[in-house]
C-alpha cells in the first residue's frame, strides 16, 4: 500500500530537551495509525511536525511525495488536544465559519449527520458537553473532506460511554477510506481503532507493528490466574513460579497444556482459574517501563 | 476574500453578542463626555493666553512691563494667521505682533479680551495698534470633544484588538486557525476591519447622541472628519496588533498597552493643549497617531479646515497604518 505521509530522520531539539530523536515513519493510505507513548515521550511534538504546525530541527516530511505546502493545508484535517473556538458562535455558525476557510469541502449537512450534531446545531459552543464538543471538533477536522486526519488524544477527559460513542464515529470515518493518525493514552482505544501502532519513548519509536503482531512478538506466553487462597499459596511450595498480584497468583507460561497438567497433578483447585490475555497496556509497560493512562 | 469575510463575520458576531463588552463600549464615552462637559464648560482658567508673533526676545524689548505681569501666559507663534484664527474662536485671549509696528488682535465679543486690552493700555500705554476680530466662541467642550472621542477610540482600538488576539493565542484558537489555509495577513486584516467598523459605528452613535444634547460646533466637512478618524483608528488598531503579534501573556500585553496609552493620553492633546510645551515634547507627540487624529479633528470641527489643509495629518496616519500593520503581519506568530 502506498504511503500517504512519510517522515525521515525527524529531529526536534528544544533548549535542553531532545523531544524527537531521529524518527522515521511511513504511514500507508487508508489505515488508522496509533502513536502511543508516556507523557513527555515526544508524540505531540512528532504529530505536530507531521501536521506542519511545528517545524523540525532537521529531517523531512513528505505528503504524497511532496513537501508540506498550501495543498497540504487544504487536504488534511486536524483535531488538536486543546482547542478553543470563537466565542459566542453556535455549532452551525462554527461549522459554516470553518467551511468558508477551505476551497473544497463536504456538505455541512453531511457532516452534521455523520457526527450526529443535528440536536445541538443552535447551541453556543461554550455550552457543549465534553462528548458533544469532541464530536464538533472532529466535524471541523472533517469539514474539508480530508484524506489524512490527525486526532491528538481526542477522548481524553470523556466518560466511558462518550469515549465509546467517539470510537464508533472514528470507525465510521475510517470506513470512508480516510487515513487517521491518532495519539492516545488509552491502550484500549488504540486496540479498538488502530491497524498499526508505534510506541514512542524518549523521542524515539521503540516498537512498531499491528497490535496483534506486537503482542505476539513481546509476549509468547499466557497468564494463568488462580485466586490467592490456600490452593494458590501452595504454588510456591510446589516450585511453580507464581507472582502475587492482589487477589490472584499469576503464572506465566508458554506451555499451557503442561502447566495445567502439573496443577491438576498437585490437586490445585482450578474451579476459579482464569486465563488472561496480554494487552497493549502490558506491552506499553513492557517497552517503556511506565503506566499508560495518566 | 471568502476567508477574510468568514473571519470578519465571526469576529463581529462575537463582539455583538458579548453584551457586557458592547454595553461598556457604548456607555463609557457618554459618561465621560457628559461628566467632563458639565465640569469644565465654565472655563475657569486662571491664566490669560497671549500669542506672540515676531519673537519673544523682541517682545521683551517692546513690552517689558506687560511681559512681567503675573498670570499671563505668552505663547510664541510662527504663523500670524493661525494666531488670529485662535483669537477669532476664543481659543486665545489676545494675539500680539511685534515683528513690525506693535499691534494686537482681540475678539470684540470676548470678556477676557476686553480685560486684557485694559491691562495692555495700563502697562504699555497706547503703543499697540488695536485690531478687532469677531467669531463664534469655541466652548471648552467643543475643544475637548475630539480629544475625549479620540481617547476612547484609542482604548477601544488598542485594548480591543490587542487583548482579543492574545486571548486567541493563549486559548489555542490561533493554533486551530493555523491548521487551516487561512493566511496571517487575511486573519489580521479581518480583525482590523472588524474592529474598525465597530469603533466607527460606536463613535458615530456616541457623537450623534452627545450632539443631541450639547450641540457641538462643526465648521468643516463630515467626510473629512470620517476620513481622519478612520485612518486614525486604523493606525491605532495596527499598534494593538503589533503589540499582540507574538505574546501569549495577557499581563505582558496589558503592560505594553499601558506603556503605549499613557504617553499618548498625556501628550496627544486629548486632555490639554501642548501649545506652551517644550519643543521636544511637541516632537515626541508627533510620533503618536492620536496627536494627528485629534489635531486634524479639531481643525475640521472648530476651524472648518478643508481636506487639503489637513492632508499632512492624513498622509501621516495612512503611512503609520500601513507600516505598523505590515510589521505586525510580518512578525505575527499563530502560537
Amino acid at each position: 500500500m502506498s504511503a500517504i505521509i512519510t517522515a525521515t530522520n525527524l529531529v526536534k531539539q528544544y533548549p535542553g530537551v531532545l523531544a524527537v530523536d531521529g524518527i522515521n515513519l511511513s504511514i500507508p493510505k487508508g489505515i488508522c495509525f496509533g502513536l502511543l507513548g508516556p507523557n513527555g515521550a515526544g508524540k505531540t511534538t512528532t504529530i505536530e511536525i507531521l501536521e506542519g504546525i511545528n517545524l523540525p530541527t532537521s529531517g523531512t516530511v513528505l505528503y504524497k511525495g511532496e513537501t508540506l505546502g498550501v495543498r497540504y493545508r487544504e487536504e488534511v484535517g486536524i483535531q488538536f488536544q486543546h482547542t478553543a473556538l470563537q466565542d459566542f458562535l453556535t455549532v452551525r455558525e462554527t461549522l459554516k465559519f470553518f467551511e468558508r476557510l477551505y476551497q473544497q469541502t463536504m456538505q455541512v449537512s453531511e457532516i452534521i449527520e455523520l457526527c450526529s450534531l443535528s440536536d445541538i446545531l443552535g447551541r453556543d459552543t461554550r455550552k457543549l458537553s465534553g462528548g458533544q464538543r469532541q464530536r464538533l471538533l472532529l466535524a471541523l477536522a472533517l469539514i474539508n473532506d480530508p484524506e489524512l486526519i490527525f486526532l491528538d488524544e481526542p477522548t481524553t477527559g470523556l466518560d466511558p460511554q462518550a469515549r465509546r460513542n467517539f470510537w464508533d464515529l472514528v470507525k465510521l470515518v475510517k470506513s470512508r477510506n480516510k487515513t487517521i493518525v491518532l495519539t492516545t493514552h488509552y491502550m484500549e482505544e488504540a486496540y479498538a481503532l488502530c491497524d498499526e501502532i508505534a510506541i514512542m519513548d524518549k523521542g524515539r519509536i521503540v516498537s512498531r507493528g499491528t497490535p496483534t503482531q506486537l503482542l505476539t512478538e513481546h509476549f509468547g506466553d499466557v497468564v494463568l490466574q488462580i485466586p490467592n487462597t490456600d490452593a494458590g499459596r501452595k504454588l510456591g511450595e510446589l516450585g511453580i513460579n507464581a507472582i502475587e498480584t492482589g487477589e490472584y497468583m499469576e503464572i506465566r507460561t508458554s506451555h499451557l497444556h503442561q502447566t495445567l497438567q502439573q496443577l491438576i497433578e498437585h490437586n490445585i483447585n482450578l474451579d476459579q482459574l482464569r486465563i488472561r490475555a496480554w494487552t497493549l497496556e502490558d506491552l506499553f509497560i513492557n517497552v517503556t517501563g511506565k503506566k499508560a493512562a495518566p | 476574500m471568502k476567508k477574510f469575510l468568514a473571519v470578519l463575520h465571526a469576529r463581529n458576531m462575537e463582539f455583538l453578542r458579548d453584551r457586557s463588552a458592547l454595553a461598556w463600549n457604548l456607555a463609557m464615552p457618554f459618561l465621560l463626555v457628559f461628566g467632563l462637559a458639565f465640569t469644565f464648560s465654565g472655563g475657569n482658567k486662571d491664566i490669560y493666553k497671549i500669542g506672540v508673533f515676531g519673537g519673544m526676545d523682541r517682545m521683551l524689548v517692546v513690552a517689558p512691563k506687560l511681559q512681567s505681569t503675573q498670570h499671563l501666559e505668552f505663547i510664541p507663534y510662527d504663523d500670524l494667521n493661525k494666531g488670529i484664527e485662535k483669537v477669532k474662536h476664543h481659543q486665545m485671549d489676545m494675539f500680539i505682533d511685534v515683528s513690525g509696528a506693535p499691534k494686537y488682535w482681540v475678539n470684540s465679543t470676548s470678556p477676557n479680551g476686553y480685560l486684557l486690552e485694559r491691562i495692555v493700555w495700563g502697562t504699555e500705554g497706547n503703543q499697540f495698534a488695536r485690531q478687532a476680530v469677531e467669531g463664534a466662541e469655541i466652548r471648552y467642550v467643543d475643544w475637548f470633544l475630539p480629544g475625549i472621542l479620540g481617547m476612547n477610540m484609542m482604548f477601544a482600538c488598542l485594548f480591543g484588538v490587542g487583548f482579543v488576539i492574545v486571548r486567541y493565542r493563549k486559548n489555542g484558537f490561533l493554533k486551530r486557525l493555523k491548521a487551516t489555509p487561512l493566511g496571517a495577513f487575511q486573519f489580521l486584516f479581518a480583525q482590523l476591519i472588524s474592529r474598525l467598523l465597530l469603533v466607527m459605528v460606536i463613535t458615530t452613535i456616541v457623537y450623534t447622541g452627545c450632539n443631541f444634547f450639547i450641540k457641538f460646533n462643526m465648521q468643516g466637512s463630515y467626510w473629512a472628519l470620517l476620513l481622519v478618524n478612520t485612518l486614525g483608528a486604523m493606525s491605532l488598531i495596527s499598534i494593538g496588533m503589533l503589540i499582540a503579534s507574538r505574546t501569549a501573556s495577557e499581563e505582558f500585553a496589558g503592560g505594553i498597552l499601558n506603556v503605549m496609552t499613557w504617553p499618548m493620553m498625556l501628550l496627544s492633546g486629548s486632555w490639554f493643549s501642548l501649545e506652551g510645551a517644550a519643543t521636544w515634547v511637541k516632537n515626541v507627540a508627533q510620533l503618536f497617531p492620536l496627536t494627528h487624529m485629534i489635531s486634524a479633528t479639531r481643525a475640521i470641527m472648530n476651524e472648518g479646515a478643508t481636506l487639503s489643509q489637513i492632508m499632512p495629518d492624513v498622509w501621516i496616519l495612512a503611512a503609520m497604518s500601513i507600516i505598523i500593520l505590515g510589521i505586525g503581519a510580518y512578525i505575527f506568530k499563530w502560537e
